[in-house]
């Protein structure tokens, strides 16, 4: 039985007629990471949404369908009943920053005080979060005085703590370094290595490539298509619906339109682009 | 019009110190990306060039006027800058009110006002949409908001704070238009970016940041070739460039067209 049952959802906002998921029928494995991607407005952050229980307990609209975690209906559960097995960061970080804290380490400790953990453990935890994201310079500063990708980090930071069997991050990475980024990829392997389950909508295709164990493509609240990162991010289905790949996908295909590319399938990693393209030297 | 800065120094209130003797020219029609990790002190040194942000030390001059001698109003006619986060720039209940307000703010008569309105909308191909509130907008169109409502106000000297962010593909290429109609008007561009393929693809000079100082400063291809350095401010080469060195080229190539020409020879 899989972790996440997404069965036949269709959702749509309040006083909107277009539904935002259409049909989504959805099987994730304990301790997979699956990547959604997709254009603006496909439907990955309403997906990310439902997951995390906030469609349809705190947007309201139209839904049919259900979403299952860990044996359990999120229609069947209240938002704080939900959000114990489930973390999600939003896509603005600055929407995540609860406002009633000072420094960094109380914003990230503040959802542990929240359901009672002990002080002790509390700072340990804090500690290992810190550590997990690279931010314990940043202790003791005030959330707000932080830039954009700092404060993304504390956003995530502030999930991790947690340790949520189910982790939603909508775009996590977007405002973050190009390290820092392909660093949190791999942090989110780890923990799915561990036995967390990941949903993670993102653009970043190199680092899906090499870290993710699935994508699933979106397109206008549906779903295009789904697999192993290479087999979907090298199709042709997603080149014909203009969906972003990595250079060394598009440099591939271009070369192969030249005739310069001779192998069959097309590189997803820098790896992959090295040999390929090292055989036509 | 050019932006000359001068050993700029930068704290905030709390004592953060941001900018640590930034010395920098930008000539009039350059297209310049500022590229380097989180905290390194791009945003402040943005808000500088618009007087957001005063120098606690150092000297911003926009043409001839010192940034300090001159109200944000007046040099908002010299610099537009995007915000990072549109939710901090956007306040009208339509796009059109909202793209108008900019140069209806800075005197100009009705019609022109008109005409530059229409063009950033044509420009961001937001013309469908001009009577929808933003807020109704997703979070990455709000973007594109925030962009046009910038390039409405026709200043000679336009700054992007990661225009690219979160944005996918479609919407990546439409920003990479808007910066090459503003270099063809001449306009000086100069964008914020983590997005180091855009960067080399759209931009001429790259200057990288790296707490709060300079780390590097030149031609795109100069700066992205050196892996070691950019490393030290959590910055990668582009991925084709990466791809050029791990194929033993022995120029930096930057994009597609350069890698695939290099392989021929
Ligand atoms: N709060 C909302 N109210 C009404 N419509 C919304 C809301 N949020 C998103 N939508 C719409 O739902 C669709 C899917 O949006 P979203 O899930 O945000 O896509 P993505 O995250 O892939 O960009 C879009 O058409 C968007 O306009
Ligand atoms: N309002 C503020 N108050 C105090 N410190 C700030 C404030 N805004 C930014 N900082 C700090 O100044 C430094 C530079 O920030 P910023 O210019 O936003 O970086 P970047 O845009 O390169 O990510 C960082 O250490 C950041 O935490
Ligand atoms: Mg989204
Ligand atoms: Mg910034």
């Amino acid at each position: 039985m899989a972790f996440v049952n997404v069965r036949n959802l269709t959702y749509a906002y309040p006083l909107t007629k277009q539904p935002a998921l259409q049909d989504i029928n959805l099987q994730i494995e304990e301790g997979e990471f699956v990547a959604l991607i997709g254009a603006n407005g496909a439907g990955k952050s309403t997906l990310c949404y439902a997951l995390a229980g906030f469609v349809p307990h705190f947007f309201k609209g139209e839904l049919q369908g259900e979403v299952e975690a860990d044996g359990k209906l999120s229609s069947q559960s209240t938002l704080s009943e939900w959000t114990l097995n489930v973390g999600l960061t939003f896509q603005n970080p600055f929407n995540q920053i609860s406002g009633a804290k000072y420094t960094v380490f109380e914003e990230i400790a503040f959802g542990l005080e929240n359901i009672g953990v002990p002080r002790e453990e509390i700072k340990v935890r804090v500690e290992e979060a810190l550590a997990l994201t690279d931010i314990r310079e940043l202790a003791r500063r005030s959330p707000y005085s932080l830039s954009g990708g700092q404060q993304q980090r504390v956003a995530l930071t502030s999930i991790l703590v947690m340790r949520p069997k189910l982790l939603v991050l909508d775009e996590p990475t977007s405002q973050m370094d190009p390290v820092g980024a392909k660093e949190v990829f791999s942090a989110v392997r780890k923990l799915a290595q561990e036995g967390m389950t990941v949903v993670m909508a993102e653009h970043k295709t190199e680092w899906i490539a090499r870290f993710a164990d699935r994508v699933v493509a979106l397109k206008e609240g549906r779903i295009l298509m789904q697999g192993a990162p290479r087999e979907v991010l090298t199709s042709d289905l997603l080149f014909e619906n203009g969906f972003g790949v990595s250079r060394y996908t598009s440099a591939a295909r271009e070369a192969r339109r030249r005739g310069l590319w001779t192998k069959k399938s097309l590189p997803v990693s820098l790896d992959e682009a090295a040999e390929g393209f090292g055989a036509i030297r | 019009m050019n932006i000359e800065i001068k050993s700029l120094h930068f704290a905030y209130p709390d004592g953060t110190e941001a900018l640590k003797g930034i010395s920098l020219t930008i000539a009039s029609g350059e297209q310049i990306a500022i590229v380097g990790q989180n905290g390194a002190g791009k945003t402040t040194l943005a808000r500088h060039l618009n007087g957001l942000l005063k120098p606690s030390g150092g000297t911003v001059f926009v043409g001839d006027w010192e940034t300090t001698q001159h109200p944000v109003a007046k040099l908002a006619a010299r610099v537009g800058y995007v915000f990072q986060n549109p939710d901090e720039q956007l306040f009208s209940r339509d796009v059109l009110t909202e793209v108008s307000f900019g140069p209806r703010n800075l005197g100009y008569a009705k019609e022109k006002v008109d005409a530059l309105a229409q063009r950033a909308l044509a420009l961001t191909e937001l013309s469908e949409k001009t009577e929808v509130n933003p807020y109704d907008l997703s979070p990455t169109w709000r973007k594109m908001v925030a962009l046009a409502s910038i390039i409405a106000m026709d200043t000679p000297i336009v700054v992007f704070d990661e225009p690219t962010t979160g944005q996918d593909a479609a919407n990546v290429a439409r920003i990479a238009r808007v910066v090459a109609e503003l270099k063809r008007e001449g306009k000086t561009v100069i964008a914020i970016t983590h997005d180091i393929d855009f960067c080399a693809e759209n931009f001429e000079r790259v200057v990288a940041l790296s707490r709060g100082q300079i780390l590097l400063d030149g031609a795109t291809r100069d700066v992205l070739g050196q892996e070691a350095v950019l490393a030290q401010t959590y910055v990668e080469p582009p991925q084709l460039t990466r791809l050029g060195k791990r194929l033993g080229l022995k120029e930096t190539v930057v994009n597609q067209e350069e890698l695939l020409q290099a392989l021929k020879k």
